[in-house]
């Protein structure tokens, strides 16, 4: 009779996020992802041109609707997506140990502060546009008012080194607002934002909001600063020369460009990214009799 | 019954302009290293008005240069003593308003009941207000201590040269920025005259600097590796270009660009003041407005009623002489724009659409373009798609209110758009859904210093005005809530 130490374990077949379903690379294509050490954990899609541009059909298709989705509920799913991590808490520590080589203290830091961090933007939903709205006093007989709205469809790079709260500290403040993300993961540790996608799919979150590629970031990255349907670009997982060459294509369509710069992603977040991705709307009613 | 009137003049004499002007550098004005001139040209009677200097990438690098150094003395003074120095400007502007109106309406064409009721008035309004705020920028919600950039290189247009000018550099200096700007070619001369408001306000050498020059001068200015943030407005294909240049920098821009904006009416709207308002909304500065309504869409069931209306009110449009103060309608700014109008009202003829204008007589010299509107319009017309930044309106027509938000968001811009219904419900339901910076309901063309204005999509992103303007002329914060 077997122990339980001898059992063969099943191993997970990680798979994209796209359109709230789980579909293989529609190239067929896998790359191998290792530890630090190089011991070999998964195979992840390794995303084509085409598995970009489905994800931004898919992401435009749901922007209407998770855009007019009211603050209240966008908020209750993001905390929903919290709940969902907490329970599933340990295996996250588990893959961020393995993707970053971090001891499991460290890692664990890392989760805690990234479910925190849905928490933490969660809450910002119904209160983002009493602060970066208002109503403007001009000079005449006119109720002038200034509100936020999302830009739409957002393609992020997910920071390269931190691969799971620096990928949550990319998406959530830019569905929180109402835009719909889709993500590039970490090159090299991608199965914590994998993981995530499966997540995402149990908390209420509907279909297309966020779609999770995985692959060689400047592969995705061309077609998706490209695409003329993308409205915004977050190059944090992008070097310098990437970086440059993605912004230049963006300005084909002027989408707005979050350049990489040096973080600290377990520091206070501050509202820089929830802000980032804002457009200003302003409505000018006449008053009178 | 038609009125005769008799002409208006408004008189020139108040207005003093020099047969030559260098460029504003460091507090002086100097001619361009090359010594290259240029002429601009009154385009109402094509008179020579006066020969400005033309900028070359040297003369670009000395303004930077005075920039760069008057920005250490400007960004560590006190906020209320920058502050002072922008009421300043403010009083000064309001002061010689009259001379200032009179010399925008010279230089680019526009009536004089517009530089004097409109741009004059707006552009003390925005020094004013950027004042106020100098002092109170920790209160602005852009983190505690917030810096300025640096050097700001800006870049304007002609169609409200002046007032322009007071969107980029307001907003600007009241933040700590030092600042080199480029008019526009064909309209140089209101910003060599604000040179001297500066020196008459005081303002330390080199904080602001313009260089008068064509497309090449604005190419080397936001080019050029010590300017820190970049300002432009204009059209969108240029605007894409310098997107294109500061990528990879750490410049930061912000770019108010073209329109195409949809001005809706709906069956229950007031007709007369709908008309009213179309009228401003596409032939205000003749039709040369980034958020002109060139877009009609009206609903199908009063089109008859409304254009029937409309055409009655063009038909007392006045088109002539812009120093005449019954004139409702100048001159187009260049021959350049004038060809571009043409062409493209010439290809909505082609295309199958109807044209219609008001008998009237132009002028025999100068750039001049009737009042025009084109009815069966389809939306895959190069006049419902272009912006044609003149005096012709393209009519569409919708039967929902859905048809109208597909129609009015089917364009790559997304500057403004108009809403005209009685319905209060009607109004926020289409503003919530129109893909724009600015919505008029049942009004149009309305400005403020208080109320940002910027675009969507294509027509460029960043905010000018409010506390929303700010914004582009601060350092970002970092996670940590530090200014770098």
């Amino acid at each position: 009779m077997s122990t339980v130490d001898a059992r063969l374990s099943v191993f997970k077949t990680y798979k994209l996020y796209v359109g709230g379903k789980f579909p293989r690379s529609e190239s067929g294509r896998v790359y191998e992802v290792t530890d630090g050490k190089g011991n070999w954990l998964a195979n992840a899609p390794l995303s084509s041109r085409k598995d970009a541009r489905d994800a931004v059909v898919a992401a435009r298709k749901a922007f209407g609707g998770w855009s007019g989705a009211t603050a209240y509920n966008r908020g209750q799913i993001l905390y929903r997506v919290a709940e969902m991590l907490e329970g599933r808490r340990d295996q996250f520590i588990a893959e961020v140990a393995d993707a970053e080589g971090r001891s499991k203290s460290k890692a664990t830091a890392q989760v805690d502060a990234a479910i925190d961090r849905w928490v933490w933007y969660a809450g910002w939903s119904d209160k983002v546009a009493q602060i970066a709205g208002g109503a403007n006093p001009v000079a005449g007989p006119y109720f002038n008012l200034s509100a936020p709205e999302p830009t739409g469809v957002v393609a992020a790079l997910a920071p390269q080194e931190s691969s799971f709260l620096g990928l949550v500290s990319v998406i959530a403040p830019a569905v929180v607002t109402g835009n719909t993300v889709v993500v590039v993961a970490s090159e090299n540790s991608p199965l914590p934002a994998l993981s995530l996608g499966e997540v995402l799919a149990t908390s209420d979150l509907p279909g297309g909001v966020v779609n999770v590629l995985s692959g060689r970031t400047a592969e995705i990255a061309a077609p998706l600063a490209a695409h003329q349907d993308v409205s915004a670009l977050d190059l944090a997982g992008a070097d310098a020369g990437l970086a440059k060459e993605l912004e230049t294509a963006a300005a084909d369509n002027l989408k707005r460009v979050l350049r990489p710069r040096a973080e600290d992603w377990s520091a206070d977040p501050g509202t820089d990214r929830l802000l980032a991705f804002l457009e200003t709307k302003t409505v000018w009613h006449p008053m009178g009799v | 019954m038609t009125f005769d009137y008799a002409p208006a003049p408004e008189s020139r004499s108040v207005v003093d302009i020099a047969p030559s002007y260098g460029l504003f550098i460091d507090g002086e004005f100097a001619p361009a290293a090359d010594g290259k001139v240029f002429k601009t040209v009154s385009p109402s009677s094509e008179e020579v008005l006066s020969e400005v200097a033309q900028a070359t990438s040297d003369d670009v690098d000395r303004a930077v240069k005075a920039a760069r150094k008057a920005f250490e003395k400007w960004s560590a003074l006190p906020g209320a003593e920058r502050a002072k120095y922008l009421f300043r400007i403010a009083r000064i502007i309001q002061e010689r308003s009259r001379e200032l109106a009179v010399l925008e309406s010279l230089d680019n064409g526009k009536p004089i009941r517009e530089s004097r009721d409109a741009d004059l008035p707006l552009v003390a309004a925005h020094f004013f207000y950027y004042a106020g705020w100098a002092d109170k920028l920790d209160h602005a919600g852009y983190g505690p201590n917030p810096r300025p950039l640096g050097v700001a290189g800006q870049v304007i247009p002609w169609n409200f040269p002046l007032l322009m000018l007071a969107w980029k550099i307001a907003p600007a200096l009241a933040t700590g920025n030092t600042v080199v700007l480029k008019p526009a070619e064909t309209t140089p001369l209101s910003a060599l005259f604000f040179a001297d408001v500066c020196r008459q306000a005081g303002l330390p050498k080199g904080v602001v600097n313009i260089l008068t020059g064509d497309g090449s001068t604005g190419a080397a200015l936001v080019a050029h590796p010590d300017v820190n943030k970049v300002a432009f407005t204009g059209s969108t294909e240029v605007g894409k270009a310098i997107a294109r240049t500061v990528a990879g920098t750490d410049k930061k821009l912000t770019l108010e660009l073209g329109g195409k904006a949809a001005n809706i009416v709906f069956d229950d709207a007031p007709i007369d003041q709908a008309v009213e308002g179309i009228v401003n909304g596409i032939f205000f500065n003749q039709g040369h407005v980034c958020c002109a309504g060139s877009r009609l869409l009206v609903q199908e069931s009063v089109q008859d009623e409304l254009l029937d209306a409309l055409k009655r009110r063009m038909q007392t449009l006045r088109v002539g002489d812009p120093l005449d103060k019954n004139t409702d309608v100048g001159a187009i700014n260049s021959a350049e724009q004038l060809a571009r109008i043409t062409e493209l009202a010439d290809a909505g003829e082609a295309e199958g659409a109807e044209r219609w204008a008001p008998a009237c007589e132009l002028p025999s010299s100068g750039y001049w373009f009737a009042p025009t509107l084109f009815t069966g319009v389809t939306q895959a017309h190069r006049i419902a798609r272009e912006e044609i930044f003149g005096p012709v309106l393209s009519v569409l027509t919708f039967r929902t209110p859905a048809e109208a938000v597909e129609k009015a968001n089917n364009t790559p811009y997304g500057l403004s758009a108009g809403i005209w219904t009685e319905k209060g419900s009607r109004i926020l339901w289409m503003a919530n859904k129109l893909r724009a910076g600015v919505i008029w309901s049942n009004t149009f063309n309305k400005f403020d210093p208080a109320s940002p204005f910027g675009g969507y999509k294509e027509s460029g992103f960043g905010r000018e005005g409010g506390r929303h303007g700010l914004e582009a002329y601060l350092a970002p914060s970092n996670p940590k809530g530090e200014r770098r």
